[in-house]
């Protein structure tokens, strides 16, 4: 992220100007600075806060990862504004998934830069840490805890400490389990609490990743092809759920249901060999010549 | 009072849980009772022989506990787990060396035996300390849980998994098996450590030190089952369990999963490391055959044949296929080999969750049957 420092000085006269700054005696300590800062008309930056100020809450800057030569994602820029819907689609191959990989820390990107707010850098976090920042994952496959009751699953999820000792320590209390109890309700699994995940049905499965995402408090759900697989009417009910968690959370959606899309999305973002082709409304992206060209047209 | 009221809740329900501590609290107290009171010519009368050969199956049941806890619930197949037992084992037959004082053949108050017999005039570093007992304890579970936790952390941060960890923990127990044949590293070498004569200040050889230590091996089998039932009915049993099945799915909902892999393998280790202990002194010696690699597999058989993830089944599976051991091994030599891996064969192709999967599958179906015959005679009515 760049400095909010627009002064036109070049670049050398800057770093005399850092060293003075840092030299400077009248602040030994980094707080001394802190609390100056909203007279200065800056913004103090507070460690694990999500700073989405500027509109934006996933900002994805010339990020370009390749595999053995081939390349996933090719100088992508793309950024989510908070609490929006957003779906994204392309092709197979465009790099829809590695882009999730590089937001959810499994991936390295070889450039660029991946922010969560305006100051949280993702590239140089693990993912257990970008959980616990607020940025929740559903993968393509359902992939739920099949041995544990819902019940279980959601009580996993939760956002808690989820280090080692308190979690051999950790009880459920009465709020927590109220709000487990609220996020079947979403779910629409509050009959089916204490039965087994493996037990579900391909859909609940989805639903039910869905609400684990849920449990963690997430500002920003990722959720890859969330209807793969689903019969007509659990796609409606789908629909519906995501369109009830954007506002509160920002949905990235990855999608290759045009229907569906259709259906959720305010913007969409087309993704063709690693890099933004198209952004718009359903309708402008279908209309646009170049999509029409790679993915819709044939 | 309410410790009891404590333990009874803990086992509410957990039906094989509580048959488990039932018989092994029957036996604690029968078995020594039986060696020691009855009179040696009567038909009730328990050998020593056997008091002590049912305490070597206690703690292989213990040590299969320990394996169930990764592989049966967190799905981390270690073959190497006998490694931990040995080194548990090394630690007590250190502590029962010094006891030996100036009893061994070169009268050396000081030295062991090898080591007067290697020349060696003074105690290696490595071995001060171990005349105490405490603190001979105390390295019987250090040891083994230092080795996991290096070797885990190690593993895990680099996100080792599946038969590839599997390969590197056999790797491990080979490679302490050729140190630990080795005179200069100053544990006896091929020949171990053994002769011991007494256990703080207690006959070996006695029958009452031989059942009091029966006792204290299915009193800690007991308590190494309420440790372990404690764990895997905690959250962090089902953040375990979570991993074993889904393990990315765990790390993206916030858990750093190389912690609490690497925490239940400590566990393991060092529950191994007290299985070791106690087995040591009832058989009498160890020496670097425990490190075996194929130590290691057949405790692995005795888990599947047993019963995964259910904690008495593993220990039930050790007891079985040991006391199968000892039999077949007496009455034909030759075929002990092909009988452990045709069990293996079966129970992995027929019965996939071992006795205890077998067991409760009957049940059910006894159950259904039941059922089935109320809803005919209500039909009939």
């Amino acid at each position: 992220m760049k400095p909010l420092d627009k002064s036109p000085v070049k670049s050398s006269n800057k770093s005399l100007d850092k060293l003075r700054e840092a030299m400077r005696r009248d602040k030994v300590f980094d707080f001394v600075e802190q609390k100056r800062l909203p007279f200065v008309g800056r913004r103090a930056i507070i460690p694990g806060e999500i700073d989405t100020t500027h509109g934006p809450i996933l900002y994805l800057e010339n990020i370009s990862v390749s595999f053995d030569g081939f390349k996933a994602l090719n100088d992508l820029t793309l950024y989510i504004n908070d609490g929006e819907l957003r779906c994204i689609i392309g092709p197979n191959g465009a790099g829809k998934t590695t882009m999730m990989d590089v937001i959810t820390g499994k991936t390295q990107p070889d450039e660029g830069t991946a922010y969560f707010g305006q100051t949280m850098d993702l590239t140089s976090m693990s993912e257990y840490e970008i959980a616990h920042a607020g940025i929740g994952r559903k993968f393509q496959k359902p992939t739920i805890f099949p041995q544990h009751t819902i019940f279980e699953n959601l009580e996993l999820a939760m956002a808690a400490d989820k280090k080692v000792w308190p979690t051999l320590f950790a009880k459920v209390n009465t709020q927590q389990y109220a709000r487990i109890i609220e996020v079947s309700e979403i779910i629409g699994l509050e009959n089916l609490l204490y039965e087994k995940a493996a037990q579900l049905s391909h859909g609940q499965k989805q639903w039910l990743e869905i609400g684990m995402l849920l449990m963690q408090n997430p500002r920003v759900l990722l959720v890859d092809e969330p209807v793969a697989g689903m019969t007509h009417q659990e796609m409606d009910k789908t629909a519906e759920l995501l369109k009830r968690l954007a506002g509160d959370h920002s949905v990235v959606v990855v999608e290759h249901d045009m229907d569906f899309v259709r259906s959720i999305a305010s913007t969409v973002t087309v993704l063709h060999e690693g890099s933004v082709l198209a952004e718009g409304t359903m309708d402008e992206v279908q209309n646009d010549p170049k999509v029409i060209e790679v993915y819709l047209g044939e | 009072m309410q410790r009891k009221s404590f333990i009874v809740d803990f086992l509410q329900n957990d039906k094989g849980g509580k048959a488990f501590v039932s018989i092994l609290l029957g036996i604690m107290l029968i078995v020594p009772a039986l060696n020691l009171l009855v009179p040696a010519d009567s038909f009730f009368h328990v050998p020593t022989y056997t008091v002590t050969l049912l305490g070597k199956y206690l703690a292989y049941a213990m040590l299969a506990i320990a394996l169930d806890l990764v592989w049966g619930f967190c799905g981390i197949l270690s073959l190497g787990h006998a490694a931990f037992f040995a080194l548990g084992g090394y630690a007590m037959g250190m502590y029962l060396m010094r006891q030996i004082g100036d009893r061994g053949v070169y009268g050396n108050a000081e030295l062991p035996d090898f080591m007067v017999f290697l020349n060696w005039t003074e105690l290696p570093w490595y071995w001060q300390g171990f005349d105490m007992f405490w603190f001979a304890m105390i390295m019987v579970v250090a040891v083994p849980g230092l080795l996991a936790l290096v070797f885990g952390w190690l593993a895990f941060r680099a996100r080792v998994t599946g038969v590839y960890l599997s390969i590197i923990t056999q790797a491990l127990t080979y490679a302490l098996l050729l140190a630990f044949f080795m005179n200069e590293l100053g544990f006896g070498g091929n020949n171990g450590l053994t002769d011991f004569k007494d256990i703080l200040g207690y006959d070996l050889q006695a029958d009452t030190t031989r059942a009091t230590l029966f006792f204290l091996s299915a009193l800690f089998l007991i308590l190494t089952y309420f440790l372990s039932r404690y764990v895997i009915t905690s959250k962090l049993g089902r953040v375990v369990v979570a991993i074993r099945d889904a393990e990315d799915r765990t790390r993206f909902i916030g858990y750093k999963v190389e912690s609490f892999k690497l925490w239940i393998f400590v566990l393991s280790a060092m529950i191994a490391g007290v299985a070791g202990a106690l087995f040591v002194p009832q058989v009498g010696i160890i020496n670097p055959g425990e490190f075996s690699p194929l130590n290691s597999i057949e405790l692995v058989v005795w888990v599947a044949i047993g019963g995964r993830a259910t904690l008495y089944g593993a220990a039930l599976g050790a007891v079985v296929v040991n006391y199968s051991k000892s039999y077949l091994t007496a009455a034909f030599p030759e075929i002990w080999l092909f009988a452990l891996g045709g069990l293996f064969l079966v129970v992995t192709i027929f019965m996939p969750k071992g006795i205890v999967g077998v067991w409760n599958q009957m049940r059910v179906k006894m159950a259904q049957k039941d059922s089935v015959d109320k809803k005919t005679e209500g039909d009939s009515k």
